[in-house]
């Protein structure tokens, strides 16, 4: 169970804490399921390519991170509709993965490591909670990380200490892409191969993830991890309970927060918004 | 000069109707256009003929009123959907949750049809008013959280896309499963529940063609729209929401009761294309039987503009590219990826535009 677990909720987590950035600086990121998709994809050919699985890891991030480019572009300095660029963006990386879908030949995996008590997982693994601690500082308790978030709370904060709201908009998302790359990469990596569309929706339920945890790193992870046990379940199913419900159950919880009957849900105050 | 003429006498002068109708025009027009481009330069650099690549563009789309049907059964359900989406987005919401109401809908037109055996002049608009509810009612919760709670529409409405997935694959692999089948389906439909196809009608249609009536009903449906959204008092209600909503609470009208009844609307609209697919071609509900219908739908309104006849010309467009994807798949080899990146891109265009005008 607690492999499994793990296994499910670190790419959730990485794109999860993506998510966060993007969206503390103000910018709605539905772009996740593309980057992540971009990601894996990466991972693959860059690996496939040179033979070195930390080749591919760079290039997984890169093309995150390209994706990520192509929507600070059109959202922050062409304003566009922040919603309909994410979606363009997952059709996109979903046509050309599909269009240079690489040959399904099996490529290594990220280096495993043992740990006692725990066990033995690749290293992003551990990487999360330590990513998950080190982004709760940075945006919370370092000056960087104010200003980040001031650009999502209001759209004329940063320009009353004469920052650009722009280009801290254009970091967010960049982490995110980052971020959201580096977790697809995992995706590829334990699985050792891609495959079409191999992101599946977790991208929509990273965000999903992101406003469950109230758009904090810490609780966000927490949410990856629940939500991570609920596909944990579903593949146990070890009760009769139709796998279908648990499948079902984060976005049914991710609802219900949404709506406030748990404790309170407060987005960004200009989140989305470009100008004032 | 003569130029400068032709152009006023097209355009007209500065604030007529017919020169912001011809602006309009003009970023997706220049979008297709660049998108057909961007393909023909991607199949040169493949090495080869890009040529005969538009020539195959052409002739698997015009050659035969068989390949004209196709294209036109291919863009049957983006009608719909693309209707839905700009329903919603004329009236300030993002209705993303177009493949989950489809689905229900889908699901439920398939029930009765399956449960109710009654001639075909009760039978087809039950099966099409069943499906309307169900499409409505699960367009309505995203709505109603938006009106009494705040809650994001874009995230509730992709929300419950997943929790339909999970739903109807329940009710198909659990409940409803055709018996002895390995496939996740249901029976098939009465006959009486099916809505006929054209080739019976057409005498130029090959009897293999599946276009169907449904066609037809989405034309209806355009035509219904526009008259809506234009002439009568929901419809400028829906878009004064859209466009001023203080404006629109100052002059009486409750924006939330709106929102929750245009995205009611906008889930029924989206469920007729579960009708067009289950009534009108398979007579039964299969399971995943969409291939992203309710997110193209966001590019057919895009690039319709939102107006409903600019919408069926843009889902035309879609129904031919998605009939070219498969002829160029197996005449030229080129993978059917290369225009769902091309639609991919057309989005973000035309997002793009749209939003430095606005700028």
């Amino acid at each position: 169970m607690i492999p499994s677990t793990l296994r499910m909720a670190t790419p959730l987590g990485f794109a999860a804490l993506g998510g966060i950035y993007s969206e503390r600086a103000g910018v709605i990121n539905l772009a996740l399921e593309g980057m992540m998709l971009m990601g894996a994809f990466g991972y693959v050919i860059g690996t496939q390519g040179s033979g070195s699985i930390w080749i591919g890891l760079l290039v997984g991030i890169s093309f995150g991170v390209a994706m990520a480019l192509l929507h600070a572009i059109a959202t922050v300095t062409f304003h566009a509709e922040q919603v309909v660029t994410g979606i363009g963006i997952n059709i996109l990386a979903l046509g050309i993965t599909e269009y240079l879908l690489p040959p399904s030949k099996q490529v290594g995996g990220l280096p495993h490591w043992q740990l006692p008590l725990i066990g033995s997982y690749s290293f992003i693994v551990y990487l999360l909670p330590v990513l998950m601690v080190a982004s709760h500082i940075l945006l919370f308790k370092t000056p960087w990380g104010l200003r980040l978030c001031a650009a999502g709370e209001s759209t004329e904060a940063l320009a009353a200490l004469s920052l650009s709201r722009a280009k801290w908009q254009y970091l967010g998302i960049l982490l995110s892409g980052l971020l959201a790359g580096a977790g697809g990469c995992f995706l590829a990596s334990e699985v050792h191969y891609f495959t079409k569309g191999m992101t599946a929706g977790r991208g929509y339920l990273a965000l999903a993830a992101v406003i469950f945890g109230n758009w904090r790193p810490l609780s966000g992870v927490a949410a990856c991890f629940l939500f991570g046990l609920a596909t944990a379940l579903e593949l146990a199913n070890r009760w009769n309970i139709p796998g279908q419900l648990l499948h079902s159950l984060p976005y049914i919880l991710t609802m219900v927060v949404l709506v406030g009957f748990v404790g309170t849900s407060r987005p960004p105050a200009s989140l989305g918004r470009m100008k004032s | 000069m003569n130029i400068r003429k032709l152009f006023v006498s097209l355009v007209g002068d500065k604030t007529s109707q017919s020169r912001k109708f011809f602006l309009s025009c003009i970023p997706p027009l220049l979008a297709i256009f660049v998108f057909f481009l961007s393909c023909g330069i991607v199949v040169h650099f493949r090495g080869q003929d890009a040529l005969e690549f538009y020539k195959i563009i052409l002739s698997s789309g015009f050659a035969s009123f068989d390949e004209f049907g196709y294209v036109l059964f291919n863009a049957t359900p983006l009608v719909f959907t693309g209707l839905a989406v700009a329903i919603g987005y004329r009236s300030g919401l993002f209705n993303i949750g177009c493949e989950g109401q489809l689905y229900v809908a889908a699901f439920a037109a398939a029930w009765v049809g399956m449960h109710l055996n009654l001639p075909a002049f009760l039978l087809i608009p039950l099966c099409i008013g069943a499906a309307m509810i169900a499409g409505a009612g699960w367009g309505a919760i995203p709505g109603f959280l938006k009106a009494r709670y705040g809650a994001h529409e874009v995230i509730n409405t992709i929300m419950m896309n997943f929790i339909a997935f999970a739903l109807m694959n329940y009710l198909v692999t659990s409940v409803y499963q055709e018996q002895g089948q390995m496939i996740p389906q249901t029976p098939q439909i009465h006959e009486t529940a099916r809505i006929p196809r054209l080739a019976s009608l057409i005498p130029f249609l090959p009897q293999s063609n599946p276009l169907n009536a449904s066609f037809l009903i989405a034309c209806g449906a355009v035509v219904l729209c526009y008259i809506f959204l234009t002439y009568t008092r929901w419809g400028y209600e829906l878009r004064l929401v859209g466009n001023a909503r203080d404006v629109a609470s100052y002059g009486g009208i409750n924006p939330r009761t709106v929102t929750v009844w245009v995205m009611a609307l906008s889930g029924a609209v989206a469920g007729l294309a579960g009708v067009a697919e289950v009534m009108g071609y398979r007579y039964r509900y299969l399971d995943n039987f969409s291939s992203g219908w309710g997110f193209t739908g966001i590019a057919v309104a895009l690039l319709g503009r939102n107006n409903p006849f600019g919408i069926l010309s843009a889902a035309v467009l879609f129904g031919l590219l998605n009939k070219v994807a498969l002829d160029i798949d197996i005449l030229l080899g080129i993978p059917r990826g290369l225009f769902l990146a091309g639609q991919g891109m057309l989005i973000i265009w035309l997002v793009c535009i749209e939003g430095i005008s606005r700028k």
